[in-house]
This record gives C-alpha cells, sequence and structure tokens, in this order.
C-alpha cells in the first residue's frame, strides 16, 4: 500500500520538475559589437562545441581525443553538412551543449542569447551545403489526416497524444514543449535514437498535418472532465484506488463501527 | 380569497407540524423506543431538499442545448444528488432508527445430522431394487458422457479448430508488390537509411497479421544476416523487409531505434512497444532484449526492372506470437 | 397502509414469516463488512449504466468512414464499434456521461471486490461453513477480470486493439492446444473473423453478467444461511448484530447511494479512456505506453519480466513465451486463492467450524504466506509500469527489469519473515501488557484486602 503510496505521489508531480539542469562551464566570448555572425558563431562554436564536434565541425569519431579549446574529452558527429536545421533544433531545445556524449540531450534550460544561437546557427551553415531552418505551415494541415499519420510514424515511441515514450536505450520525449518549427527540425533530424525521415518519408505537407496534430493534442478536446495526464489506464488505476476507493472506506467507516479493544 | 388562505394555513399545519404517533407500552414493543432528535430530522429535510435540487438540476442541464462542459454538470448534479440523498440515509442511519444489539443463534456443526442422515438413507434405499448396480452406474455415466460432448460438438463450427493452415499462410507471394498505405509502390531507390517504412502486400487485405512489413536500408557492411540467407535475395541494396507484428505478443512494431551517432549509442533496431521486445534487423531480427522467444519473420525482396520492391516469396518463418506448431513449418509460398 | 401491505403479501405469498425472520436478521457491525456491499453496488451501477450503453453500441467491426462531429477523427477509416463509442461520447447526450460512469464503476468494482477478499483473508472467513462461498466469490472474481477485458477490448480504439492481440497471444501460448482453442475463440487466425466482436460482445453484456448475477445471488444466500462472521470478543454461539430493519437498512441504501454519487463525480468530472484521442485501431498500429486497466496490470508486469525465449523440443513448440506471465502466473496466483482453505486444514488440521474471526495478528503464518503473495503480485504489478516510471524519472528500464526480475523472487521471502515476525511481537507485548494488568488487579486487590 505504502509503495503504491510513493508512486502515487511521484507520479503527481509535474514531469518538468524534473528536467535536467543544464551544464556549467558555458563560453560567452567578449567579441566587440559590430562582429560579423559568423565570425561571432566561431567563436562561441571554439569555447564550446569543438571539444567534441572538432575545432572546424569534423567531428570527433573517438571518445577520449581531446581536440580543440575546452577540457571536455568528448566525441561528436561531423558537422559539415547538418546546416542551420539541425543547429537550430539543438540549440534551442537546450539539446546542445551536451555534458557528456555518452547521455542522451535533454530539454533543458537555453543558456545562451538569441543573438549567440543566430550566430552559432550561421558558423555551421556556413562549414557546408545543409538545409535551412525550416518554415512549417501548419494552419496548412489537417489534423484528422496528423492524427492517422503520427499514429503511423510517430505514436510507437512518443504515445499516440504526444505524452513522451520508451524505446530500449533511450526516452521518447512528450512533445507538450516542442514548438512548430522544432517538431519539423526533429522529423527531419532524427536527434538520437529517432529515425530521420526524409521529405520521401514524410511529405512537407504531411508533415504540417503532423505539426497540427501536434499543436492538438497540447490541448486536445477534453470533454469528460479532468484529463489525468492523457496516459491512460495507469493515472485511472491511481484514481480508482486513491480517490474512489478511499472516498468509499471512509463511507464504510462513518456508516459501522470499528473493533473497540 | 378567504378559502384559499384557509386552505393555505392548512397545507403548512399539515407539513409542518410535528405528528405524535400513540406510543406503544414498552413490554410490547419489538423495535426499542428512544426520544425523538429534531435536529437530526432538521438535517434530513435540508438533505432531502438539495438532493431534490440537485437532480431537478441534472434535468435542466440535460435539457440545456448548447452548454461548454455538459458533461461535467450531469455528473455534479447526478452526483450531488446522490451524495445528499446518500448523507440523508446516513444521518438516519446513525441519528433517526432505533440502535439496537440483537443475537441470533450460529449454525452448529451437529444442527442438521438428522436430516443428513435422512437424506443418505432416501438416496441410498432408492437404489435398491438395482442389482447391477456398478454396470448401471459405469452405463448411465457413458450415456451422459456421450451426450454432454455431443451437445458440445456444434461449438466446432464456431473456428477452424484443426485446421492450422491458415496459421502458416500470409498474402505475400513471390512478385507481389511492396505498397504504402495509400497503394503506392515502393520503389527500392525510395528508400533511405535511417526511415523504417510500413509496407502492405498490394491487393491484399491488410488488417491481417501477415500484412504489414517494416522496410529499411542498412549499409550492406553492417549486415549479418548468417550463410543460408544470400544478400542478394533478402537484402538486396542492403534494404531488409520484416513482419511487423511482434514474435511475443501479436502488437505492432512501431519503433525504430535509429543512433544518430553510433559511437556513443546502440545500434538500430526495432522495438515494440508493448513489452520492449528489441529486435535487430542487421542479423536477421534476432532477438536484443525483452521475451520475444523468436526472432522477427523476414520477407526475402527483389527488385524488379522498374526499380520496384517486390517479395521474393514468403516470410522465413510464420508471422505472428509463437503456439506449439510455429517451428514446424515455414509458411506457404 | 402498512398493514394492507403486509396483509396482501401473505395471503397470496404467504411472506410474514419470512419477512419477519428477514426484518430481524442480524448484521454484525463492523467497516470492512461492507467492502463486500461496496463492489455489489458498483455491480448494480455496471447493469445500468451498461443496459443503457447497449442501446447505442454498435458490435461490428465493418470498415466505416467517420463523418461526426469530433473534427480530428473526420474523413478516417474505423469499425462501426469504434465510431458507435465515439457518438455515445459526443453525439448522445449524457452518453459520455454514462460511458465513463460504467468504465469507473469497472475500476471500482474490482478494486471493492479484491480489498474485500483481502479481508476475508486475513481474517479467516474462509473457513468452515463458508468455504463454498469463499469459492464462489473467488469464481466471480475470475469472471469479472474476464468481463472487464472483453469491455475494454470490445470498443476497438488502438489500445483495445493492442489488448486483444496481447490476449490472442496468451490464448494461443497454451501448451498443446493453444492455436486449436485461439482458432475456435477468435475463428481463425487473429484479428479473426467478423463475428469475433459479436462473440465477445454477447460474452460481455448476455453470458458473463447472467453468470456473475447468478453466483451473486448465491453468494448472497450463502451468507445469510451461515450468518456473517464476526469478531472476537463474540462467541461462537450467537451472533450478535444490527437488525436489517430498521437499523442495518437505512446504512446499506446510504452505502448504495455514496457509491453511485462516488462513480457518478468521477463519470463527470475525470476523464476515462478518452477513445477519441487514441483513435481507430488497425493490426499495423500501436503507441507507446498502452496499458490494460488496472486490475490487468499484474499480467502485463508478467509478460514484460520473463526473459525471452519459447521453450521447445526439436521442431515442437512446448510452451510459448507468453504463457509465463499471461497465463501460469494468474493459473497460480489463484489456484493459491482456490486451494488455501483446504491447505491450512492439512497443515493446522483445524477441521473446526469458525464463526468468529482472526485479527491478522493472531495468525502469524496465514498473515505472511498472504503478505508474501500479495508483494509479489503487487511488484509484478509495479513492473508492468516501469516504463512510465522511466519517462518520469529518467531510469534506464532495461536496468529496471532486471532489478524486478530479482527483487519479484527476492521480496516476497523478505516480507514473509517479516510479517511474522511483527505478528508475533505484536501478540506477545499483548501478553505482556495483559500480564502486566492481570497482576495490577491482583496487587490492588491484595492492597484493598
Amino acid at each position: 500500500m505504502r509503495r503504491l503510496l510513493v508512486i502515487a505521489v511521484a507520479l503527481a508531480l509535474p514531469p518538468a520538475a524534473l528536467a535536467d539542469p543544464p551544464p556549467s562551464g558555458i563560453v560567452h566570448p567578449s567579441a566587440p559589437p559590430g562582429t560579423p555572425l559568423v565570425e561571432l558563431g566561431y567563436q562561441l562554436y571554439a569555447g564550446n562545441c569543438s571539444s567534441c564536434h572538432g575545432s572546424k565541425g569534423e567531428g570527433v569519431p573517438k571518445l577520449g581525443a581531446v581536440e580543440g579549446a575546452g577540457d571536455v574529452p568528448g566525441a561528436g558527429p561531423s558537422l559539415r553538412s547538418v546546416g542551420a536545421l539541425s543547429a537550430d533544433f539543438y540549440l534551442r531545445t537546450g539539446y546542445m551543449p551536451l555534458d557528456d556524449p555518452g547521455h542522451q540531450p535533454h530539454r533543458s534550460r537555453v543558456l545562451f542569447s538569441n543573438h549567440e544561437i543566430e550566430a552559432m546557427v550561421a558558423y555551421v551553415a556556413s562549414l557546408g551545403n545543409g538545409p535551412p531552418v525550416p518554415k512549417p505551415h501548419p494552419e496548412r494541415g489537417n489534423v484528422a489526416e496528423g492524427l492517422h499519420l503520427f499514429t503511423s510514424h510517430c505514436a510507437g515511441c512518443h504515445q499516440v497524444v504526444a505524452r513522451g515514450g520508451y524505446v530500449t536505450g533511450g526516452v521518447a520525449p512528450p512533445l507538450s514543449n516542442s514548438t512548430d518549427v522544432q517538431i519539423a527540425e526533429a522529423v527531419r533530424v532524427g536527434p538520437y535514437l529517432m529515425p530521420t525521415f526524409s521529405p520521401h518519408a514524410i511529405s512537407d505537407r504531411q508533415l504540417d498535418s503532423i505539426i497540427a496534430y501536434v499543436a492538438y493534442a497540447k490541448h486536445p478536446d477534453d470533454r469528460g472532465g479532468w484529463s489525468i495526464g492523457r496516459l491512460g489506464p495507469v493515472p485511472e488505476g491511481l484514481v480508482t484506488w486513491w480517490i474512489a476507493i478511499v472516498a468509499l472506506v471512509a463511507s464504510c467507516l462513518v456508516l459501522a463501527g470499528r473493533l473497540k479493544s | 380569497m378567504t378559502k384559499f388562505k384557509d386552505w393555505l394555513v392548512a397545507g403548512a399545519v399539515l407539513l409542518l407540524s410535528k405528528t405524535h404517533p400513540s406510543r406503544r407500552d414498552d413490554e410490547q414493543r419489538i423495535v426499542p423506543d428512544a426520544p425523538p432528535d429534531p435536529r437530526a430530522e432538521t438535517w434530513v429535510l435540508a438533505l432531502f431538499g438539495l438532493a431534490s435540487l440537485a437532480a431537478v438540476g441534472f434535468i435542466v442541464v440535460y435539457a440545456l442545448d448548447r452548454l461548454s462542459h455538459q458533461t461535467q454538470w450531469l455528473g455534479v448534479t447526478l452526483g450531488l444528488a446522490l451524495a445528499f440523498l446518500a448523507a440523508a440515509c446516513t444521518v438516519i442511519g446513525k441519528r433517526l432508527v432505533a440502535t439496537e444489539e440483537l443475537a441470533e443463534d450460529y449454525p452448529q456443526p451437529d444442527d442438521h445430522v438428522g436430516d443428513q442422515e435422512a437424506v443418505v438413507e432416501i438416496v441410498e434405499e432408492s437404489g435398491d431394487r438395482l442389482s447391477r448396480k456398478r454396470l448401471l452406474k459405469l452405463g448411465g455415466a457413458a450415456a451422459g458422457g456421450s451426450l454432454g460432448l455431443a451437445l458440445l460438438t456444434p461449438a466446432v463450427s464456431l473456428g477452424p479448430v484443426f485446421d492450422m493452415s491458415r496459421f502458416y499462410g500470409t498474402p505475400w507471394t513471390r512478385g507481389r508488390r511492396l505498397v504504402d498505405e495509400r497503394g503506392r509502390p515502393y520503389r527500392a531507390d525510395g528508400i533511405e537509411e535511417a526511415v523504417f517504412y510500413t509496407a502492405y502486400p498490394e491487393g491484399a487485405d491488410r488488417e491481417t497479421i501477415g500484412a504489414p512489413v517494416l522496410v529499411v536500408r542498412l549499409k550492406p557492411a553492417a549486415l549479418h544476416l548468417g550463410s543460408h540467407k544470400p544478400v542478394a535475395e533478402w537484402a538486396p541494396q542492403g534494404i531488409l523487409a520484416y513482419s511487423k507484428i511482434c514474435t511475443h505478443a501479436g502488437c505492432a512494431i512501431a519503433l525504430y531505434r535509429k543512433p544518430t551517432f553510433p559511437v556513443t549509442e546502440p545500434r538500430p533496431a526495432f522495438v515494440c512497444p508493448c513489452h520492449y521486445s528489441t529486435f535487430d534487423p542487421a542479423t536477421g531480427g534476432t532477438v536484443l532484449f525483452g521475451p520475444a522467444g523468436r526472432p522477427l519473420p523476414q520477407l526475402p525482396l527483389l527488385v524488379d526492372p522498374r526499380g520496384q520492391l517486390r517479395a521474393r516469396g514468403n516470410f522465413d518463418q510464420p508471422v505472428g506470437p509463437s503456439w506449439w506448431g510455429v517451428r514446424m513449418e515455414k509458411p506457404n509460398p | 397502509m402498512i398493514r394492507k401491505v403486509v396483509r396482501y403479501l401473505d395471503e397470496r405469498a404467504g411472506a410474514a414469516p419470512l419477512l419477519r425472520k428477514a426484518l430481524r436478521y442480524v448484521f454484525p457491525d463492523h467497516w470492512s463488512f461492507l467492502l463486500g456491499e461496496v463492489a455489489l453496488y458498483c455491480f448494480v451501477v455496471l447493469v445500468g449504466t451498461g443496459i443503457y450503453l447497449t442501446f447505442f453500441f454498435e458490435p461490428s467491426t465493418l470498415d466505416t468512414v467517420y463523418h461526426g462531429s469530433y473534427r480530428p477523427l473526420q474523413g478516417l477509416h474505423m469499425s462501426e464499434a469504434y465510431k458507435s463509442v465515439v457518438n455515445i461520447s459526443f453525439s448522445v447526450k449524457a452518453g459520455l456521461l454514462l460511458r465513463q460512469t460504467h468504465h469507473w464503476a469497472a475500476n471500482v468494482f474490482v478494486a471493492a471486490v479484491i480489498l474485500h477478499l483481502l479481508r476475508i483473508f486475513f481474517t479467516g472467513a474462509f473457513r468452515k461453513p463458508r468455504t463454498l462461498t469463499y469459492f464462489i466469490g473467488l469464481t466471480m472474481l475470475l469472471l469479472t477480470l474476464l468481463e472487464g477485458y472483453l469491455g475494454y477490448s470490445m470498443v476497438d480504439d488502438l489500445l483495445s486493439g493492442m489488448g486483444l492481440a496481447i490476449g490472442y497471444a496468451v490464448a494461443l501460448s497454451l501448451p498443446f492446444i493453444g492455436a486449436n482453442l485461439a482458432a475456435l475463440l477468435w475463428n481463425g487466425p487473429y484479428p479473426g473473423g467478423h463475428d469475433f466482436i459479436s462473440r465477445i460482445y454477447i460474452a460481455h453484456v448476455l453470458v458473463l453478467p447472467i453468470a456473475i448475477g447468478t453466483l451473486l445471488t448465491m453468494h448472497l444466500v450463502l451468507v445469510a444461511a451461515r450468518h456473517h462472521t464476526q469478531f472476537t470478543p463474540r462467541s461462537e454461539r450467537k451472533v450478535v448484530g444490527v437488525p436489517t430493519f430498521p437499523g442495518q437498512t437505512p446504512r446499506s441504501i446510504a452505502l448504495t447511494l455514496w457509491t453511485a454519487a462516488v462513480l457518478f463525480l468521477l463519470g463527470g468530472l475525470i476523464q476515462i479512456n478518452p477513445i477519441w484521442l487514441w483513435g481507430p485501431y488497425h493490426v499495423g498500429d500501436a503507441t507507446n505506453g498502452a496499458q490494460p486497466d488496472w486490475y490487468l496490470g499484474w499480467l502485463i508486469g508478467g509478460l514484460r519480466l520473463v526473459p525471452g525465449f519459447d521453450w521447445t523440443i526439436g521442431n515442437y513448440t512446448l510452451v510459448p513465451n507468453p504463457f509465463w506471465g499471461g497465463a501460469l502466473f494468474p493459473l497460480v496466483v489463484f489456484a493459491f486463492l482456490y486451494l488455501y482453505p483446504w491447505l491450512e486444514r492439512k497443515v493446522t488440521g483445524d477441521n473446526a467450524w469458525h464463526h468468529v474471526l482472526d485479527r491478522p495478528r493472531d495468525r502469524p503464518w496465514r498473515t505472511a504466506i498472504g503478505m508474501a503473495m500479495l508483494t509479489w503480485i503487487v511488484f509484478v504489478f509495479i513492473a508492468g509500469s516501469a516504463d512510465r516510471a522511466l519517462v518520469d524519472f529518467g531510469v534506464s528500464y532495461v536496468k529496471q527489469i532486471w532489478v524486478y526480475r530479482v527483487l519479484v523472487w527476492v521480496l516476497p521471502v523478505v516480507v514473509l519473515f517479516v510479517t511474522k515476525r511483527v505478528c508475533e511481537e505484536l501478540l506477545a507485548g499483548e501478553k505482556v501488557e495483559s500480564e502486566r494488568r492481570a497482576a495490577e488487579r491482583a496487587a490492588l486487590l491484595d492492597t484493598a484486602g
């Protein structure tokens, strides 16, 4: 019983409180005003990213080989052709910088200013011929088609109402805090363990529908009362025991006697 | 007018005045006497009133046509009506009816000894005329048993209980094209690495466990299918197809875990979201983790001259969850 | 007025002696004796709301396209069954209230039944002369689990379909007969024939409710025939308590109403199984984090904990994997529950009748065995929701499963001995206390004398 209580209390906590603290040791170079964006981006990159992604974005294939600035021995993929799209996604979600390259990136507080992010995105974009930041148009999408596509492509990991889920070896995050652009980016990037869906697999028009559905799923039609997380039977079971059964046992206690010792 | 006033007064008196029924003598009573409790009575009356109000509220809410959160209002009004009535009954039970303690005899082991004996005797003595008792019993049991079986026999019509062939069958045959959800054929050059595709057999019923397959492309160097599965037949151009139905409990395998940076993350794998059985597409669908007891059935492929994906034959083993015969036959070609 | 009614009944049915006896039937007074009543009233609510829902539900898996009032499903292919439940939720006035109340009532019903069972077990109320009542109760629990599962499965939303697939796999996994049985029930391999849904529908709304109702009646008749048990200091000869009328009646009516009130409030205020969010089921679709209703959670835990192997002899698959967690596990639990009264009689040699209940501490071994069993089941149950725990707390699922695989066997043994010890300590404490009181009384008498 007590174990159930602990779980009940724990499940009642907002998951947001459990987000990872951002990594410390962020370098903010003091560039004079008027420095070109790409130049500022390079300075930021050199200070914060190069230990894992290499001094010129060529990547570090093996863990432990310290290269570039910083004292983090890391390994990371090449950024030569990932483009503004990837950089924008990883920086604006707070996925990067990552304190341990072996960890799954988690959404966390972004420690760079908007200008700094734009600078780094510009620098990474200058490294090669990568895709630009996408401009989705969810208003052109269709929620019903989005639900259908989301069920086929996404629900296996992210749960059908986008509350997040589990994969062996990783976590598929809930999409409650994702912006439209971030969803469009993630589908094309495939961060961490997620598949990378090209425009052949999911067209831009279909992507608009998926984004429209995810936006809808943040605040769906909650007819029928308090949604208790939209997770289905687990919270329903907790309500059964901790609200209904508690109330009914209390009424039994009021109505009948107890043992007198 | 005065008559109306008289009626009003009479009604009020009838409703509000306290009745004093003639009380019986204590010796004659069955239910013990206790003094009245006017305060509790007032509570009960108030609760009855609230219950009626809430119940009427339910009807009103039901009658309204454009009400947001109608389900909630319906629930609250009906729930409160029931709760007020429950509270009234609780007060009645705790305060307004006599609290008495009665005792009754419990049944005891020897209560019915005589009756038990009588029943045994009746049954036994009734059989005294039978001279071949054991044979008759046996015959009776045989008749009853076979009649029971006979009555159960029509149940066999419910399903193909002895015909296991359909368990080995799937809609896949040599040359059948792999199509997407809208029925468009998949092209080999349209299958990209790091994505997973769900394909169906062209022109077949999709709502069977043999139909949906997962299609992925891996680097040919990463493949370890074994010597009995030539890459040209099972993974042309590195394209592999597996049944989408988990061999553990029949859920759809809707997860493809694809590492962005293989140095620090695990290898590509299919994962079933029900019990997290994890399968390796590079080694012929072998189980990496979880409760599945069998690899994922693989579909051999061929790329036709137009570059479209077709099945080269049927799966290498039956699809879906295991049963006693799952390893005895291959799916029908 | 009252006299007239009684005379009418007696003249036509000879009911007066029976009525008189019934009105003065004795109910021993303890709150835990009302748990079974709560279950009974949930059943009443279930039947009432269920009858209403049958007027709108369409038991058919025929394909149709939705064009109703809920926009996010418009134009999607779905079964008639699923569409009719979406319509109950969105187009039938008060339909969603009744549907949600029905589902909450099912969840609470099983919870109340299990609390009632725990009370019966830990107080020894299953002993002679009430063994038959206990067996009937267990059978009802078994049927109730099946009844709930079928109700969940009939809707044909994404979770229903996944649940049915798992049920099919468990049926298929039965050694020697699995595939034949599944072929019979489903009319062929999964997802079976179009007639399958009408089979589970008729089972859910007719066969099982009638079976449960019949057993319920027998259960109550047997309770009345043997009288209710009671706690010490009462005797084995006389049952003492409140009469049906006037004492118990308002309480039972109040409890009926409280139960209905809680269920309708939940049904109106807290969402349950929002099937319009899950979407329709197709064989090739699945969602992360799918779970059965809570009372089958122990089975999903069992299915997940078993390591991956099928037991084979040559090409013959003797035991497919889902058998262990999905079939054998519940079989062992129910076999334990059915056999326990007999086991206890054999071991203790106590063949006597017992009208007076034990407190759990009075029988350290029984309490310890029961707690160990409960720990086993609850722990497997928790293992079934390990994936949700992972998303919320960030603990690796694979690690969790390995921890559970060990703890599921270790913890019950620990609980067994700890519980036994606690019971014995409590008893010893009571003995010391009573001796102290006796000594004090003796001393007081001495000084007075």
